[in-house]
């Protein structure tokens, strides 16, 4: 039978795979922020199957307010971005020191 | 049987599509392949029993942040050959950390179990007899209020942010003035005039 243990070990390869995911694509930031949605997803998942293990509804409330961050982490993220592309023509993020004003 | 089956089947996809969109060489295919994971965890999250989250998840991460995702990798006409150099390089070490962290988290689930968490402990206990959207619309709108005020919240700085950020002067366009169209007056703009015939109008 499917327990907790499964869906948090689920929840666990899918938020290691997103810091994998940083640590592949350091210089293309939109894999980045994809990496980031995969992190907050398997949070999604873990708060979830909590939630249903412990017959707690407020999980799933949780869960909501980390989707909400997630899409405005995604906006502003990509809005920054295509400033950011504007600028120089590329997404390098080799020196994102020259990123000033 | 199914549900075993079932939850094998979300499990795999996810992972494997997760891995796919951190492998993928081309960002159009890492986003799709994004989509797909979050499809299949809105699976696992339906195996859960949390419809609603499943929905939203489908809702908000597949009709809007990625399809976001996509409109910006598809505009910007970025080299993307170039930003995978140092790939193999970072590929060692990120297996090492990701191999230790992964062993780590699932080492800590192993040793970790419930403590002793009675009924009375629950702040909204899932009753079987409730739907799951109408639990949490009770959760949400008597206990969480405030909270659900600052999610909105988030979401209207967040699309303040991000139309300043992206807005630009634009060098020789001519915009509309609108105060200066909505200032113009009939009289300022008209003359009756009776000219005699053969004659023409001054202007």
């Amino acid at each position: 039978m499917i327990g907790l243990g499964h869906y948090l070990v689920v929840s666990a390869i899918l938020f290691v795979m997103g810091v994998l995911g940083i640590f592949l694509n350091r210089k293309n930031i939109i894999i980045i922020l994809m990496a980031i949605e995969l992190i907050l997803l398997s949070v999604n998942i873990n708060l979830v199957a909590f939630s249903a293990f412990l017959g707690d509804v407020v999980g799933q409330v949780f869960a909501m307010f980390v989707l909400t961050v997630a899409a405005g982490e995604a906006a502003i993220g990509l809005a920054i971005l295509v400033i950011y592309f504007r600028g120089h023509g590329n997404i390098s993020v080799d020196d994102p020191s020259r990123m000033k004003g | 049987m199914i549900h075993v089956f079932a939850f094998y089947l979300f499990a795999s996809i996810v992972v494997a599509s997760g891995a796919m969109t951190i492998l993928a060489r081309n960002p159009v295919h890492s986003v799709l392949w994004l989509i797909l994971a979050f499809f299949n965890a809105a699976g696992l999250m339906l195996l859960l029993g949390a419809e609603f989250i499943a929905m939203l998840l489908i809702l908000v991460y597949v009709g809007a942040v990625a399809v976001l995702f996509l409109f910006v990798v598809m505009m910007l006409n970025i080299d993307f050959a170039r930003l995978r150099a140092g790939f193999a390089r970072y590929l060692p070490f990120g297996l090492l950390i990701a191999a230790v962290l992964l062993a780590e988290i699932v080492l800590a689930i192993g040793v970790w179990s419930f403590g002793d968490l009675g009924p009375d402990t629950r702040m909204a206990t899932i009753d079987p007899d409730v739907p799951n959207i109408e639990a949490i619309g009770r959760a949400l709108y008597d206990r969480y209020l405030l909270v659900f005020e600052g999610a909105g919240i988030v979401l209207l700085v967040a699309m303040v942010g991000a139309i300043v950020l992206t807005q630009r002067e634009r060098a020789g366009v001519r915009p509309q003035n609108i105060g200066k169209q909505i200032r113009r007056r009939p009289e300022d703009a008209t003359r009756n005039t009776q000219p005699e015939v053969g004659e023409g109008v001054e202007l």
